[in-house]
Order: structure tokens, then sequence, then C-alpha cells
């Protein structure tokens, strides 16, 4: 029986939210054409995971619970995931589309002849086990359908949403311990520290069903207090415009746009952003957009939804009250 | 020390984009071209290696013949000298296929480090520096927003989504920037006057030693097979608020709740 692979992403021992999304996916894919889904685990802490795994369609869990998994820039994570494909036969991987994700799916693809498809919003499948890669771009001007090259093993970078995560009520994975020999070349760049910046308890842009934006409108960087504010409210995450993270008053980590990240969230909260081209090319993918905005000109409301013309300062305390109250 | 820079020829993002029906990839005719504006973030760390560190530094495109525009304004920044990859074979290349041209133009050439952009503007895949990277069997350290270069050691750090990874290695190494990492200048009238007289190699596959089966559509392993513009959005509901944020944020919440967001 023919395995799908899924690489879990994860953080502080659980997995994201996009590897149970690709989990869910992959099971129904893997289903069509007769096969079954093998989750990977690279670092320590897959014991604790595998019920959750198990219970989004995993049938087995690859695991090389090493350090060094996360202790070298990029390529342990390559020869692990090598010895993968070589224990499993596959011929597919989902990854989830992260910056540095993308880079391990690089140098894999060169080393076992595959195609890399990143960034992809939907996979179909035919039940032939070759699947469709469907992609936004041109900052979501154009959606592309694309293939990998027949007799290449397929790698697909999944965009955090593009799936939705459901149980399958299925039990504890096998779990086969992947043989890893790391090669001298591997342990050459060392990860010397991991600065973790981000609020354990807001979620990231990329993943969050809400997301909370602000510009040049706010001002200064106090006005992302109160972007902080309506965003905990209502579990969203907080992004921002280039023009606030040139002023240096949000991290470029959270930029939105060309240039930054692309999000498609159910929803986008936009204040004092005006809606250039380069931002609209980050998140105009968004299910529903809300724009507040004291200019009835700014380009943003002709793609927004909702639009409230008047100043951030007025409506947004007043929201965050209204909020409150309803919610009781 | 010597630097190379790849950079890439993109359509301005102001300007509608299409893809050429034939070989679904960017049709460049279609709006006018820029150097990509990732690019010059790669340029401005360079120049700095230069002012500070001496060192010598070379444009790398892949691209078309009238591409070499680009490579003139990428030199206008006062960088020393370009090279060009040109070959009617390269058309439709995938990233990795991309790569397989840049490596080889590389291997052709001396260098300690490579400083690519993260991503491109138009095919975001942020693939092919890693993918030069590992055909070349170097060090890759993507996404810098920082980048400190001390004898034969260098010393990233690493953006991602939760902060960043300090990381250091050995050169040569292969490095990609992040625009947090500095804030490019214009180039001056002396660089722009200059860049006209700048040496320009341009070279094809052969000159390079990539075949042309490597490359291009054929040589491809990720192909477009459809595509269709995104269906057009209609503005929705606007409501004008009188200055005391009430009604604003009472319409604001009742479109929340209707759409169950609270
Ligand atoms: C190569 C390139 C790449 C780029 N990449 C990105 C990118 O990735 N992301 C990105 O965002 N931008 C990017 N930009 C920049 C982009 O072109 C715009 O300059 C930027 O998005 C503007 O940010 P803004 O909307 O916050 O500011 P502005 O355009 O200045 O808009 C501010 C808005 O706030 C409103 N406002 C002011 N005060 C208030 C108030 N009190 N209440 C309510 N509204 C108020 C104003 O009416 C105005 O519409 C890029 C540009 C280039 C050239
Ligand atoms: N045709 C090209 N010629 C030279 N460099 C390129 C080319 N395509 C991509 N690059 C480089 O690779 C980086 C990442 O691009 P991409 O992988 O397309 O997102 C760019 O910022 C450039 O530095």
């Amino acid at each position: 029986m023919s395995e799908l692979l899924v690489l879990i992403d994860h953080s502080e021992g659980k997995p994201r939210k996009v590897s149970l999304q690709m989990l869910t996916a992959a099971k129904k894919l893997a289903g069509e054409s007769g096969g079954s889904v093998s989750a990977i685990w690279l670092g320590a802490g897959a014991g604790g995971a595998a019920d959750v795994i198990g219970a989004h369609g995993a049938d087995k869990l690859y695991t090389w619970e090493s350090d060094d998994a996360y202790g070298f820039v990029t390529l342990p994570q390559v020869e692990a995931l090598q010895a993968a494909f070589d224990a499993s036969g596959a011929d597919t991987l989902f990854f989830a589309s992260t910056n540095f994700t993308k880079d391990v799916a690089a140098r894999l693809a060169l080393r076992i002849d595959a195609g890399v498809i990143t960034d992809v919003s939907d996979v179909k499948g035919d039940g032939s086990g070759r699947y469709t890669g469907v992609k936004e771009v041109f900052g979501g001007d154009l959606i592309t359908e694309a293939t990998i090259a027949d007799g290449k093993k397929q790698l697909f970078g999944v965009k955090p949403n593009a799936f939705a995560a459901e149980e399958s009520g299925g039990a504890a994975p096998e779990t086969v311990a992947l043989d890893v020999a790391l090669s001298d070349d591997a342990q050459k760049s060392k990860v010397v520290s991991v600065e973790k910046q981000a609020s354990a308890d807001r979620p990231d842009i990329a993943e969050a069903a809400i997301v909370v934006a602000g510009g040049r409108g706010l001002g200064n960087e106090e006005g992302f207090r109160l972007m902080e504010e309506l965003a905990d409210e209502l579990g969203a995450g907080v992004g921002a415009s280039r023009a606030a993270t040139d002023a240096g008053w949000y991290p470029h980590r959270y930029q939105i746009g060309q240039t930054g990240r692309t999000i498609s969230p159910s929803l986008y909260i936009g204040s004092g952003i005006s809606g250039a081209i380069q931002h609209r090319a980050g998140m105009q993918t968004s299910q529903t957009i809300i724009a507040i905005n004291k200019d009835p000109e700014a380009p943003i409301f002709a793609i927004a939804d909702f639009g409230v013309v008047g100043d951030l300062y007025n409506v947004v305390p007043k929201l965050v009250e209204e909020i409150r109250s309803r919610k009781g | 020390m010597k630097v190379i820079v790849p950079v890439k020829r993109v359509p301005d993002t102001a300007g509608e984009k299409k893809l050429d029906p034939n070989d679904k990839t960017t049709d460049r005719d279609s709006v006018e071209s820029v150097l990509c504006p990732v690019n010059e973030f790669a340029i401005e760390e360079a120049v700095r290696l230069k002012e500070n560190a001496g060192a010598e530094v070379k444009v790398l495109l892949v691209g078309p013949d009238n591409a070499d525009a680009i490579v003139r304004k990428a030199l206008s920044y006062g960088l020393d000298a370009g090279i060009q990859i040109t070959d009617d074979a390269i058309s439709g290349s995938d990233a990795l296929a991309t790569a397989r041209v840049i490596a080889g133009a590389l291997q052709n050439e001396e260098f300690d480090v490579v400083i690519f952009g993260n991503q491109s503007t138009d095919a975001r895949t942020c693939l092919v520096p890693a993918a030069v990277a590992e055909i070349l069997g170097l060090p890759a350290l993507t996404y810098a927003r920082h980048l400190e270069i001390d004898g034969d050691k260098v010393v990233v750090h690493r953006e991602h989504e939760e902060g960043y990874d300090v990381v250091e290695s050995s050169l040569p190494a292969i490095v990609s920037v992040v625009e947090a990492i500095n804030e490019p200048r214009y180039p001056s009238f002396k660089g722009i006057m200059a860049a006209k007289s700048k040496p320009l190699d341009k070279k094809a596959l052969g000159d390079i030693g990539v075949e042309a089966g490597q490359v291009g559509r054929d040589g491809s392993a990720a192909l477009i097979q459809e595509f269709q513009p995104r269906p057009p959005k209609e503005a929705g509901q606007k409501v004008e608020d009188d200055g005391s944020g009430a009604p604003g944020a009472t319409a604001l919440a009742d479109f929340l709740q209707e759409k169950k967001f609270i």
C-alpha cells in the first residue's frame, strides 16, 4: 500500500494547526488511491503527539527524535526526509510552506528527483496518486493549477488553512524510528541560538482565522497596543503594513504584503491602511475584509466587504467595548 | 573578498500581470519590467561589504537578452561587473531549473559569498537560493535580517515566523536576505553614468556547461497546467462614522455578529 508522507510542523511539543489540516487532506486523498498516510516527526516530543496525529488520519509515524534535527541549518531535516522516503517508498510529501521548510524541500527535491510546488491552497487528486496543486500567484491576481512531471516525486508546500482539520477516529499510529546517519556536511552550519519573540498566546498571522492589521494611520507604536487589544478580544493575530514595519512600530515578520507574508484568513480587519497594491498582494485572498479608514477614497475600500469611514482612534476602542459586551 | 549578487527581472507590480498561454510562465512583454525590489536589499548589503571590506561585487542575471538593462540598473548602485546568462532554452524553467543555470554560472566564478533576495516578487517560490546551494554543495543561510562576515566565518540572523535563529557557517556560503536587513540607498548620478561602461559578460548555456535538456519546460519538474484570473471582488457596504466612534463600532459589531465572528 503506497504511503503519503506528511511532515509535521510542530512547536512546544504540539503539532501546529497546519499539520492536522494536512493530515486530514492526506487521509482523504490517500484513501481515493488506496494508500495510507504516514506522518514524520523530527526532533523531540513525538510520543506526546502520537494520539492526535493518529486521530487525524496517520497510520504510521516516522520519527527522528534527535536534537541534531534543528541543531544545524536545514540539512539534518533533508537527510531525515531522505531516510523517510527510503523507508516508505513513498512518492509524495506534504509540508507546511514556511520559510525554513521551503529550503529543506528545495534541497530534498534535488536529491530524490522531485519537483516542488510551494504555497498551495488546495491539492486535487484523481485516484492515481498524482496530484495537482492549486496556487495563487501575482498577489492573488491569478489562480494556477500545477502538476509535477511524470516519474518525479511530488513535494507540496501547503499554506495554513488550505484544508479543515478533522478527526477520523484513528488510534495512535505505529511508530517507526528513522535510521539517520548524519553526514559531516550536515553538521557544518550550526544553529547558535533560537530567539523566540512571538507572543505565545497570540496566533501567528498565517495560521490565525482572524487577522487584525495596522498601518501608518496608527501614527505611532502605541497604536499597536490598541490593535493587540482588539486582536485578543477576537482571538486574532496581529499584522502590519510596510509603512508600519518600516517605521519600526511592529516587527518585519508580521508584515503583510508582496515583500512580507501572504495570508488568507477568514477575516482581515485593517485599520489606518490605505490598501496599496503591494499590501493587497498579501491579503486580498482573505475571505472577508473589513477596513477602517478616515479617507473615504482609500483604495482598500474597493476590496472591503465592510468599511467604516472614520477615525480608527474613535472607532476601534468602541469596537473593543462592543465585542466585550456582546460576548457577555 | 568576492561577492556575487544574483538578480531577477520581474514585471512591475503596479502593472497587470499575465501568463504566456504557450509556456505558462510570466509574459514579460505584457508589462513594464523592473529589477526585483527584493534584490535591492541584497545589492545594498553587497555595497556595504565593498565599502567596509573592499569586496569586489558582481551581479548575475539569468534572463533574455534585453534584460541587460536590468543588469545595468543593478550596476548603477556601484557594483563592479555583470554576468548575464541568456539562452532560448531557458524560457519556461521552474525554480529548480533556474537554480541549475545560476549554479552553472557560479561554478565559473570565484566567490566567498553569494547574496540572493529571499524571494522574487513574481514567482515568490523562495526555492532558488537553497537549490543553488544544494547543487554547489554549499551552506545556505537564508532569510537573513542581519549579516556579519568575519574572516572566513559568516553569521546570519535567519528570520522565521516566531523570531529569528542565529546561525553560523564557514565561507564560501550562499545567503539570502529579507527586506528588514537594511535601507537601500538610491543609485547616484555618478553610479548611473559609470554603469554604462562597466564590464558585462554575456554567456549562453554552452559557455557555463549546463545542458539545454536540464532547463526550460522540458527540464522542469513543476509545471503550470492551467490558470485563470481571480474573480473580481465587489466593494461591500460602507458606513460613515460621526466622529464619536459609536455608529462605526456598532455597525461593525453587527456585521461581525452576523458573520459569526463573535
Ligand atoms: C517593492 C515594494 C514592496 C512593498 N511591499 C509591501 C508589503 O509587503 N506590504 C505593505 O504593506 N506595503 C508594501 N509596500 C509599500 C506600499 O506601497 C505602501 O506604501 C504601504 O502599504 C502603505 O502602508 P499604509 O497603508 O500603512 O500607509 P499609507 O498608504 O500612508 O496609508 C495610511 C492610511 O491611514 C489612513 N489614516 C490616517 N490616520 C487615520 C486615522 N486616525 N484613522 C483612520 N485612518 C487613518 C489614511 O487615510 C491612509 O489611507 C511595498 C512597496 C514597494 C515599492
Ligand atoms: N532569473 C534569475 N536570475 C538571477 N537570479 C534569480 C533569478 N530568479 C531568481 N533569482 C534569485 O533568487 C532569489 C529568490 O527567488 P525565487 O526563488 O524566485 O523566489 C531572487 O531574489 C534572486 O536573487
